[in-house]
């Protein structure tokens, strides 16, 4: 029984990270289009933001909350400047935007690596977060860890406030509009271009928020974002385009089915079948779990 | 009287391409750049196939190095067996002691038939299956960029997984022998050479021909506007199926040719850095010429050997810089300069829409 809950809660907990590093791109590749592949290195610079804070502030309860602002607004910047410098250019070329981007990321991978060296660092684990609850005590209790509790609630609060920018204020309705159709948001007097860099401000402080939490489950180094953004995109893929909502059960169920996967079988193996069975779920649904229903043709 | 002319300066090219292949390049190069070029030729002959799948295709195939790890794979299994001699294990395998009898998976390769067979079959039987269910169902653009990359990652990390059987991150290496032929021998290392460029220059002429086919008007069709073809009664999907099996065995040639030229193949030569470097090469080079992929192709692996022994971290600004500014400012490649350069239009615009 509690090797289920236990199961479980180690799918929940990799689909919070999933979600965290997914969320930013669907802003920015969802509702945009943009096919940002340098968000992986957004979420380093986010991750390497919670590494440097520790210098100064030697308490690491306290740099770790310090950081989650400072990393939104370090990524949000480099994002808003990506976006200005280049990619308002190529809003009509998706594919290329992908290219551009990841030459784009190559230079910032190196950039860390000069910066930081090549070796994984390590950022302290504030001690309110190295514990765990234990839940059934006994021979076989269940236990959750802090720290993926943590990612869990921030997760899910990040969803939240999105969610609420997004259908609450001016500025998600302008961002919705120029989602739904650019030229009329255009004629109603809505600054498109300056709603798109702010969408990507957005969208890439996100990832600077997954960086810090993916400080407390692995190490920091130049090719973390390498790692995780096959994944991230997978997810969208799943969800479905400029649906947070699909985001969010996509995230979960891609964590769950890897963690199910990876108790019957290997790391490895798991990870090909999770590919195998987005393959046959999008014959399924080709456009992801939500959609919007149009008379487009695509 | 224009078609004669193309047809005049491209045999003109090829002539040339063959000169310097096979005169040139061996005798001015010492073993060691031969060698070396060979494997740039091996990129070259993976980017022919990104030139036909996306230059021609539109659809940007982000994971060949699935397909050239299968071919690569599918040779080196063989030479492996080769050198362990009959009923031997590979060295590695009695290295780690845990394999005693060979995986069954591993024993028709014993057979230099069913690995040649092989080299072809598994990429594209993979890509067929692949693209089957993805084209069919309109997967495309992003998604489908997205899907391959994916795959390629994949394969890599299965790779890694089953390391008693696969050799794991350190891959496949230390071939002695080629069909019969020692590997060690200079000479026979030339010949390696000569085989390559000679698929290469085989596989130019008949995509070329491709190309100027009516298959060819078709891809550029469905390419550019996917719904009129459908509605004019082809099936786009079984287009872009053709084009993406096509490359797919394409990168399987070049990873079979890549192991007796270099002598290894390993999982970091297939995950999605080196899948995505095929690409820049082309796309460098100019992806919807397939001279300009190639040309692309090899000077971008030239550069990168040159450069980074000598700089590493400055090559990496430097590639990802080079590959920032052509894709958005030349997105028809260097060899679009020419035409700009003879103020036409390049040939290659409506791929910026694709």
């Amino acid at each position: 029984m509690t090797v289920i809950l236990s199961q479980s809660f180690t799918g929940i907990s990799i689909g919070a990270v999933l979600l965290l590093i997914a969320l930013g791109l669907s802003l920015t590749f969802g509702q945009m289009g943009v096919i940002n592949m340098a968000h992986g290195e957004f979420i380093m610079a986010g991750a390497y933001t919670v590494y440097l804070l520790q210098g100064p502030i030697s308490s690491a309860g306290v740099s770790l909350l310090l950081a989650l602002p400072v990393a939104f607004l370090v990524a949000g910047a480099m994002g808003a400047l990506l976006e200005w410098l280049l990619i308002r250019r190529l809003y009509a070329r998706p594919l290329d935007t992908l290219l551009v981007t990841w030459g784009i990321s190559l230079m910032l991978q190196q950039l860390a690596r000069d910066l930081f060296g090549a070796p994984n660092v390590h950022a302290e684990a504030p001690g309110w977060l190295s514990g765990r609850i234990t839940l059934f005590g006994g021979d076989d209790p269940l236990t959750l860890p802090h720290a993926r509790l943590f990612i869990l609630a921030l997760a899910l609060s990040a969803v939240v406030v999105l969610t609420l920018v997004l259908r609450r204020t001016p500025l998600g309705r302008r961002i919705r509009a120029v989602v739904q159709h650019r030229d009329l948001a255009e004629a109603s007097g809505i600054a498109t271009a300056r709603v798109d860099r702010i969408t990507f401000f957005i969208g890439s402080g996100l990832a600077g928020l997954a960086g810090v939490a993916l400080t407390l489950v692995g190490p920091i180094g130049p090719t973390m974002g390498t790692n995780v953004i096959i994944d991230a995109f997978l997810v969208i893929v799943v969800g479905g385009i400029g649906q947070l909502r699909g985001a969010v059960v996509a995230a979960f169920a891609l964590g769950v089915l890897q963690a199910v996967m990876e108790y019957s079988t290997t790391v490895s193996v798991a990870r090909v079948t999770v590919l195998i069975a987005i393959v046959a779920f999008l014959q399924w649904r080709p456009q992801g779990i939500h959609t919007l229903r149009t008379r487009s043709l695509a | 009287m224009t078609d004669l002319l193309t047809r005049r300066r491209a045999l003109i090219g090829y002539a040339a391409a063959a000169v310097l292949l096979f005169a040139l390049a061996p005798l001015v190069l010492s073993d060691f750049r031969l060698g070396q070029f060979s494997r740039y030729l091996c990129f070259a002959i993976v980017a022919v196939g990104i030139s036909l799948a996306w230059g021609r295709g539109g659809m940007l195939v982000l994971g060949q190095g699935l397909f050239f790890g299968l071919g690569g794979y599918a040779m080196a299994m063989h030479m492996k067996l080769a050198d362990a001699g009959d009923g031997g294990l590979p060295d590695f395998m009695l290295l780690y002691g845990t394999a005693e009898a060979l995986p069954w998976w591993w024993e028709p390769f014993r057979s230099p038939v069913v690995a040649l067979a092989a080299v072809l079959l598994l990429p594209m039987g993979l890509a067929a299956v692949i693209g089957w269910f993805v084209f069919r169902r309109r997967v495309r653009g992003a998604y489908f960029a997205i899907l391959s990359q994916a795959l390629a990652a994949a394969f890599a990390i299965l790779l890694i997984g089953q390391q008693t059987t696969t050799g794991g991150a350190n891959g496949l290496t230390d071939f002695q022998g080629f069909f019969g032929y020692s590997l060690l021998d200079p000479a026979n290392r030339r010949t390696v050479y000569f085989v390559i460029a000679g698929t290469l220059l085989a596989l130019m002429l008949l995509t070329r021909q491709l190309f100027r086919s009516r298959y060819g008007e078709l891809l550029v069709a469905v390419r550019d506007s996917e719904e009129r073809v459908r509605f004019l009664g082809y099936d786009p999907a079984l287009v872009k199926l053709a084009a993406y099996v096509l490359s797919a065995g394409m990168a399987g040639i070049a990873g079979a040719l890549f192991v007796p030229a270099v002598g290894i193949i390993s999982p970091a030569l297939i995950g999605i850095v080196p899948s995505i470097q095929f690409v820049i090469g082309a796309a460098i080079g100019g992806r919807a010429s397939i001279a300009g992929a190639v040309i692309g192709a090899v000077a971008v692996a030239w550069a990168q050997t040159t450069l980074s022994e000598e700089f590493p971290s400055a090559w990496t600004y430097f590639q990802g810089g080079l590959f920032v500014l052509v894709i958005a400012f030349l997105p028809g490649g260097i060899a679009s300069l020419w035409h700009l350069a003879a103020r036409r239009r390049p040939r290659t615009e409506t791929v910026m829409a694709a």
